[in-house]
């Protein structure tokens, strides 16, 4: 079979790894043989698991990703859970060596304040600007639908209201 | 010589959209049915040549003309034909000439079925139109030029990503496109407006259908994106909150928040403001996810090659756009005012309650999508946003709207009372505390917040099927008369039936997988059984096969259920040798309810392998669910009255059929 080079051109070298990773990958990530024995452990491996982003690959868990640094650090969270730390401290033992990167969760920190409060913030701040906003409609009702009547109009429709009011 | 047409008419193409931007804004005695003429026709010959350059890319794909680098970096003469036609857009520089090719069309379109809208207005639409249009091709011939010459062809090609060589790539792009671009001419449409200083009731209604159809193909496109992951990845999951997904969902939300608004409009002149900046707001989000996919600027499961230059010039076209469109609507929407007044309890509130919603969930997208940019950007941390996030930020937001979205057809136009509204829903109200119940009943209490959302959705669907019954008069009214006025609603009615109940279906669908779905993971060797959910698999064979273009190892599975089968199965570790790539086919049973999915990984080098057997139920729910809110907005387009100029009286006017 021909096998053609490969054509990297664009990519740098992490980003060629990166993708190896990912393409390479089948199915997902844990296999049996990570798995811990303590099936309470494994559970909270499983949840925090899919909290932890898969550094090299392009948007995924570790829980979901098959690359070796995925696989790395799945046992490296079972091992932290098997030797007694909090969900807390393990997952601090991980990014105390990523980085914040590795949360996919993003923490709750000066920088990401904005981030988590944002979305309500606009929320309440849209939703004051169109309380007013419906006010201003509900109050301008009576003025906009009528305007004073002229003499003559006033008298036409006295006249026409006697009319219908004598059938 | 297909490259040599291809380029040509791409050049023609670009003079001729010059032309008809230049010509409806140009200070000459403005006659304005020669303008309109002239633009007409500009807009067809743009269609008529961008199809030409479509036309000769996809020749040299299908030909194997590895002259062009684009081919050659694409294609390979093993691949089925099927993925050298779709393989034409499945990179960056065809799928750039499948966005203006769509982008024609939709000018064509208006071009040949806008009679019914004023020349003055049709014509500037158009230029707009070809401003964008300028934009891209420019974009196109000076950075992505799909027909760039090799100056020595390969003997063969690169070959395509086998990921994409699945029917997936022939039909999610080009309804991802259809949507965005669609779009494109709610913008053009929007500033024309600005530019004229008049938007009334009929400007909606000439631009709802343009707004409805790109709404609807952005739904079957993003939905056809998450069904192709499910099926092509690997491990079922269906929606990541990917970049490159929010790209597609901010013009979703927008849009849908645009169509609503347009209906205000439309039917009381009110927002109008706010309707044409969401017009100007929704393209350039669709713009700005266009960016996002090609600029190499985030990491995402989607990117396509990276390219500064690229980058830089999209953020020039959207800074250009939508910067200039929103400088204009600065200075003229406030001649746009409306004089009209609707109480603080009215489908007109709840529609401006409905754009409020819609538009902060749209703002936490974006934030959470472009928030770690903007941090690395400053120089701060690297951060990463992901699922647990917008389940704490998008999910809180949203479920208000969903409830305010089965009330809101409930509410009259211009004033009415709440208790009065929320005692025509009195039976959706009890339908949704009766699944709440059964829910928790069923799961002894677990899941509250899942039986919470499957209330929601019975909520949702009952109460849409409710305001139809409430039309016709069921039960108030003679049966006969309701069969009748079943004949009299309009389409567009059904339309909201249809889309308001297929959004429940969805919120079922979403509710049931994020709970219930479960999985396990074994080796396995031939004849051995694993057991999930009542159901027992198990491994028949295990075998190698070939194909067309790759090798692969294929596992069969039975699936039984109380000993009877349910379903045979396999799935394939497929080995692409021209790319070097793995990946998994997996196999997958559905009975539109539920599905099953078994995923061959690894072998253990001893005969075992690695098998995943999942369980989803309700996951079909969640694309049924869109699909049918896509056939909902179908139904709505078909509306006759949406296809002539002013409303038409019925000739079988039933009497006090209540204003809608």
């Amino acid at each position: 079979m021909n096998r053609s080079p490969r054509h990297f051109r664009t990519l740098t070298r992490a980003a060629q790894i990166s993708l190896l990773a990912l393409l390479i990958s089948p199915a997902g990530a844990v296999t049996p043989d990570e798995m811990l024995s303590d099936p309470a452990l494994e559970s909270r491996a499983r949840i925090l698991s899919q909290e932890l982003r898969c550094v090299v690959c392009q948007n995924q868990s570790i829980d979901d990703s098959n690359a070796p640094l995925a696989h790395d650090l799945r046992v490296l969270l079972r091992e932290r859970l098997a030797a007694g730390d909090t969900d807390r401290e393990s997952v601090d033992y991980i990014v105390a060596r990523y980085g914040n990167f590795v949360l996919l969760k993003p923490p709750l920190q000066v920088n990401t304040l904005f981030l988590w409060v944002g979305p309500a913030l606009f929320l309440l701040l849209s939703l004051i600007g169109f309380s007013r906003y419906l006010r201003s409609r509900a109050a301008n009702a009576p003025t906009e639908t009528s305007s004073p009547l002229s003499e003559s109009e006033q008298t036409r429709l006295d006249a026409l209201l006697d009319e219908k009011g004598s059938k | 010589m297909s490259a040599q047409i291809g380029h040509f008419s791409l050049l023609l193409a670009l003079l001729i959209s010059l032309m008809q931007a230049l010509a409806p804004f140009a200070p000459v005695k403005r006659r304005d049915p020669a303008i309109a003429a002239f633009v007409d026709h500009a807009a067809l010959g743009q269609l008529v040549f961008i199809s030409i350059a479509f036309a000769s890319l996809t020749y040299a794909f299908v030909t194997s003309d590895f002259s062009l680098s684009v081919v050659a970096a694409n294609s390979h003469t093993t691949k089925p034909l099927l993925y050298k036609v779709s393989g034409v857009w499945g990179n960056h520089e065809g799928s750039m000439l499948l966005w203006v090719l769509i982008l024609a069309v939709f000018g064509a379109a208006v071009a040949l079925y806008g009679d019914n809208i004023p020349d003055r207005l049709r014509s500037k639409a158009l230029g707009v139109h070809a401003m964008i249009a300028v934009g891209f091709l420019l974009f196109i011939i000076l950075t992505s030029n799909p027909f760039d010459i090799l100056p020595n062809p390969p003997a063969d090609g690169s070959g395509l990503n086998p990921i994409l060589q699945d029917p997936g790539l022939a039909f999610h792009p080009p309804f991802l496109y259809l949507g965005y671009v669609g779009f494109s001419m709610a913008f053009s449409f929007s500033v024309a407006a600005l530019i004229d200083g008049r938007v009334d009731a009929c400007w909606a209604r000439w631009v709802r259908p343009w707004v409805l159809a790109a709404w609807c193909f952005l739904t079957i496109g993003i939905t056809l994106g998450s069904a192709w992951a499910y099926y092509t990845l690997g491990w079922g999951g269906w929606w990541f909150w990917d970049p490159v997904e929010n790209a597609s969902l901010m013009p979703w939300l927008a849009g849908t928040a645009l169509l609503h608004s347009a209906l205000v409009v439309e039917r009381r002149n009110a927002l109008v403001s706010w309707t044409i900046l969401l017009g100007i707001l929704t393209f350039s989000l669709s713009l700005i996810g266009t960016f996002l996919v090609r600029s190499g600027v985030l990491t995402s499961v989607h990117a396509f090659a990276q390219d500064p230059a690229r980058g830089v010039f999209i953020l020039l076209l959207i800074f250009l756009s939508t910067g200039g469109a929103l400088v204009l609507y600065g200075f003229r929407a406030s001649k746009l005012k409306t004089a009209s007044s609707f109480s603080i309890v009215s489908r007109e509130s709840g529609l401006v309650l409905n754009n409020v919603l819609l538009s902060a969930v749209a703002f936490t997208v974006f934030l959470g999508t472009f928030y770690p940019l903007i941090i690395d950007m400053i120089g701060g941390d690297k951060i990463s946003v992901g699922p647990p996030y917008y389940n704490r930020t998008f999910v809180p937001i949203i479920t208000p709207l969903l409830l305010v979205m089965a009330l809101g057809p409930a509410l009259k136009w211009k004033r009415d009372e709440l208790r009065a509204a929320l005692g025509r829903m009195k039976i959706a109200a009890i339908a949704g505390a009766v699944t709440l119940l059964a829910v928790i009943g069923f799961t002894s209490g677990r899941d509250f917040l899942t039986a919470c959302f499957m209330g929601i959705s019975l909520w949702l669907i009952v109460g849409s099927l409710l305001v139809l019954a409430q039309r016709v008069r069921l039960g108030s009214s003679s049966f006969s008369t309701s069969v009748k006025l079943l004949g009299t609603t309009p389409r567009a009615f059904y339309g909201l039936v249809v889309a308001h109940a297929g959004m429940g279906i969805l919120v079922a669908g979403i509710a049931g997988m994020a709970s219930w779905a479960s999985e396990k993971i074994e080796v396995m060797r031939p004849g051995q059984a694993i057991e999930l959910s009542g159901y027992e698999m198990r491994m028949l064979s295990i075998g190698d096969v070939e194909g067309p273009n790759y090798e692969a190892q294929r596992a069969n599975f039975e699936i039984t259920r109380k000993a009877r089968v349910v379903s045979r199965l396999y799935s394939e570790r497929r080995f692409y040798p021209v790319r070097q790539q793995q990946t998994t086919a997996a196999g997958i049973h559905t009975n539109l309810i539920s599905n099953l999915y078994v995923a061959l990984g690894e072998s253990d080098g001893a005969g075992g392998w690695t098998v995943r057997f999942y369980y989803h139920p309700f996951m079909p729910l969640v694309w049924i669910g869109a699909l049918t809110m896509a056939l909902g907005g179908f139904l709505s387009l078909s509306d006759r009255r949406l296809r002539v100029g002013a409303p038409q009286r019925s000739a079988r006017r039933l009497a006090a059929v209540p204003a809608e």
